[in-house]
């Protein structure tokens, strides 16, 4: 029952036939709902317009507020200098790597563990489980934790950043509960046909798993595209930074725009008026594009841990 | 786990890589006599099981040694998990009592000496711990007041859209921001907030004074609040729009024959169908009350807007990372930490208690 939720994308719900007649009433509910629903939209998209807008629009106009929907006075130097900065290529690339290696570990830990934690006879079950789901309310907290990886001399290394953060309790319970319900039949016949447990989760469970598999590699995956505390904490070096602590550092202003170097005057007043959202839109961009495919994925992995609720 | 190694080799060597055997005949489950399980009382659970190996086991009654013997290549899975959790989750649970000890950078991470409650006394009579405290409920429950309930709101409006399309389009857009970086988030914020920014604009055009927000300490809970708002209102939605699915259509058939009105059957039906998902997120959200935002907090804050903006999470991090005072941040966040399990634990034991759902 589970498994067929996850072809099914939320928002295919059937609408309910009605064969009442509405009231005037709910008829001018309506209307005034979906208009709002329109706003919500409008507000929630106004930020990334805004944000495009900026990185298009020339200083003079940025600078006097006047700025909002559409780009004004058409404007892509900030875009050449922040392209031609070879630090944000290498912490484009460094986000790129801590996203697979990441990814790849997380994924390799949480789908043997769900595996094993998914067989009911497997014996000492619970314990293993409680020892997983515990973490979700007790943590050690952030100061352990920074001790921890500096005492293990990850620091400054690319450990501090994949290794923390590798199991997701709820990604782990979702791909559990998927498991769970995994047909026993095909792995009983591939036993018969003489597969070890080795063989039965990498040759049959794995491969007609795809579907939640793809979806806790995406959950993993935005995730750690996402983070920048680790390397906050943990790395020092900028070279080692990820993306986001170079959007960071400039938000924080330690660094700013016009110490990239840009040429004249004019540049370099340009840069600082939107070397930000020019960054910005950079950063978000990747996800922006995959994200009207990969959505539907996402929302069958929370419904799937919904179940397990 | 010494008693592990031998099990094992057990298992080799009794079915060396060959095809396990066929037939129940074989491996029937393990008769009566057999040795090992000595216990004559009666087996909890009556059904039985197949391993992946084909065999029919009860599972009631199997000694370690069995089941190692059975199962050990599933074991073997479970070794990098458990070393993961051990490492990176208990091991900092564990350095907690560095918030009774000395810590020096360099020696132990599990600190020289004993000092007792010397950091707890320290942080009671830490006025700048108080206002960090303050600040953190205030969020806290404005967070649960106004950010906790606008998804249900959507939800429920967005329920009520019949155009599949529509709804769907909907969705797809308020999803957006959750998968976005907070880095990003603080970006966005910052720039509708900056002087020549939208709002600003806004005011100005309206006959105002731009305002300089990110300095101003009365407007930081609203700019927290509402970014939160933006960025969680959406995906907050899909656990209750899928609530909402498995309300039995039949109850509001029955309801319209009775003469209930659109807004009768939303109060009487629609509302007490998603009551144990509301309950469960809330506990959820009760348990994460103490932990506000942190990395947002951090990104957004700075020295002027401390009165308001400084919550325990970026406190502790001030002391104990920027300033290095580990034992002492330790004991602030075993506090706090201490505080969201009590909250969690009674939030579940309440609405046990009083609704019926609870999270275990």
């Amino acid at each position: 029952m589970v498994t067929t939720d996850l072809s099914k994308p939320a928002a295919a719900i059937s609408t309910k036939p009605r064969v009442v007649r509405d009231s005037p009433a709910y008829r001018s509910f309506r209307f005034v709902n979906a208009a709002l629903l329109i706003v919500v939209c409008a507000l929630v998209l106004y930020p990334f317009v805004n944000i495009v807008a900026q990185a298009f629009s020339s200083e003079g106009y940025i600078n006097s507020g006047q700025v909002n929907l559409f780009p004004r006075g058409f404007n892509v130097t900030t875009f050449g200098v922040v392209m031609g900065d070879d630090m944000f290529w290498r912490n484009y690339r460094n986000t790129v790597v801590y996203t697979v290696v990441a990814t790849t570990i997380a994924m390799a830990l949480t789908t043997t563990y769900a595996y094993a934690l998914s067989r009911r006879n497997l014996k000492g079950r619970k314990f293993f489980i409680g020892v997983a789901v515990a973490t979700m309310f007790f943590n050690g907290g952030l100061i352990p934790n920074y001790v921890l990886i500096s005492e293990l001399g990850m620091r400054n290394t690319i450990w501090a950043i994949v290794l923390p953060n590798a199991i997701s309790v709820f990604n782990l319970l979702v791909m559990k509960s998927f498991f769970e319900n995994f047909p026993s039949e095909l792995e009983e016949a591939a036993a018969i046909d003489g597969m070890t447990t080795y063989g039965i989760f990498f040759r049959v469970v794995l491969p007609l798993s795809k579907a939640v598999v793809a979806t806790m590699l995406l959950f993993y995956a935005v995730s750690f595209w996402n983070s920048w505390f680790a390397a906050f904490l943990y790395i020092d070096d900028p070279r080692l930074y990820p993306v986001t602590m170079y959007l960071r550092n400039l938000l924080a202003g330690v660094t700013s725009g016009t110490s990239i170097q840009g040429g004249s005057t004019d540049s370099l007043t340009q840069i600082a008026a939107n070397v930000q959202s020019v960054t910005m839109l950079l950063t978000v961009l990747p996800i922006i594009c995959l994200y009207p495919f990969i959505q539907r994925y996402f929302v069958s992995g929370v419904m799937l841990g919904a179940v397990k609720q | 786990m010494s008693s592990v190694q031998e099990p094992v080799v057990a298992g080799v060597a009794t079915t060396p890589g060959a095809p396990p055997p066929v037939g129940v005949a074989d491996n029937a489950p393990p008769p009566a006599g057999s040795p090992a399980p000595r216990r004559p009382r009666r087996p909890r659970r009556t059904q039985t099981f197949t391993t992946p190996g084909g065999t029919v086991v009860r599972p009631s009654r199997t000694t370690w040694r069995q089941a190692l013997r059975r199962d050990w290549r599933l074991y073997t899975f479970l070794v990098l998990p458990l070393v993961f959790l051990l490492v990176f989750r208990y091991l900092p649970i564990l350095g907690n009592v560095v918030a009774f000890r000395r810590f020096r950078p360099g020696s132990s991470i599990l600190g020289d000496e004993w000092v007792g409650l010397y950091y707890v006394r320290m942080f009671i009579n830490d006025q700048q711990f108080w206002h960090a405290f303050t600040n953190t409920v205030v969020l806290g429950l404005l967070t649960l007041v106004i950010v906790f309930p606008l998804p249900i709101l959507l939800a429920l409006m967005l329920n009520e859209v019949r155009s599949r399309h529509f709804k769907r389009s909907v969705q797809t857009i308020s999803y957006l921001p959750h998968f976005m970086s907070v880095v990003i988030v603080a970006g966005v914020v910052f720039q509708l907030t900056a002087v020549n920014g939208t709002i600003n604009q806004i005011i100005t055009a309206l006959g105002g004074d731009a305002i300089t927000f990110m300095q101003e300490a009365s407007w930081f809970r609203t700019i927290y609040l509402s970014s939160e708002v933006w960025q969680t209102v959406g995906w907050g939605t899909i656990l209750y729009l899928a609530a909402l699915t498995t309300i039995d259509d039949q109850l509001y058939e029955a309801a319209r024959i009775d003469g209930a009105n659109r807004w009768q059957q939303t109060w009487h039906i629609t509302l007490p169908g998603i009551r144990p998902t509301m309950v469960v997120l809330l506990i959820l959200n009760v348990g994460t009350f103490m932990a506000v935002g942190f990395e947002k907090i951090l990104l957004l804050q700075n020295p002027l807007i401390y009165s308001t903006a400084d919550v325990i999470s970026t406190y502790l991090y001030r002391v104990g990372i920027v300033s290095n005072s580990v034992s002492y941040a330790t004991a602030i966040g075993l506090f706090e930490a201490i505080i969201g399990v009590t909250l969690v634990l009674s939030a579940n034991a309440i609405s046990r208690k009083t609704v019926g759902a609870s999270l275990w």
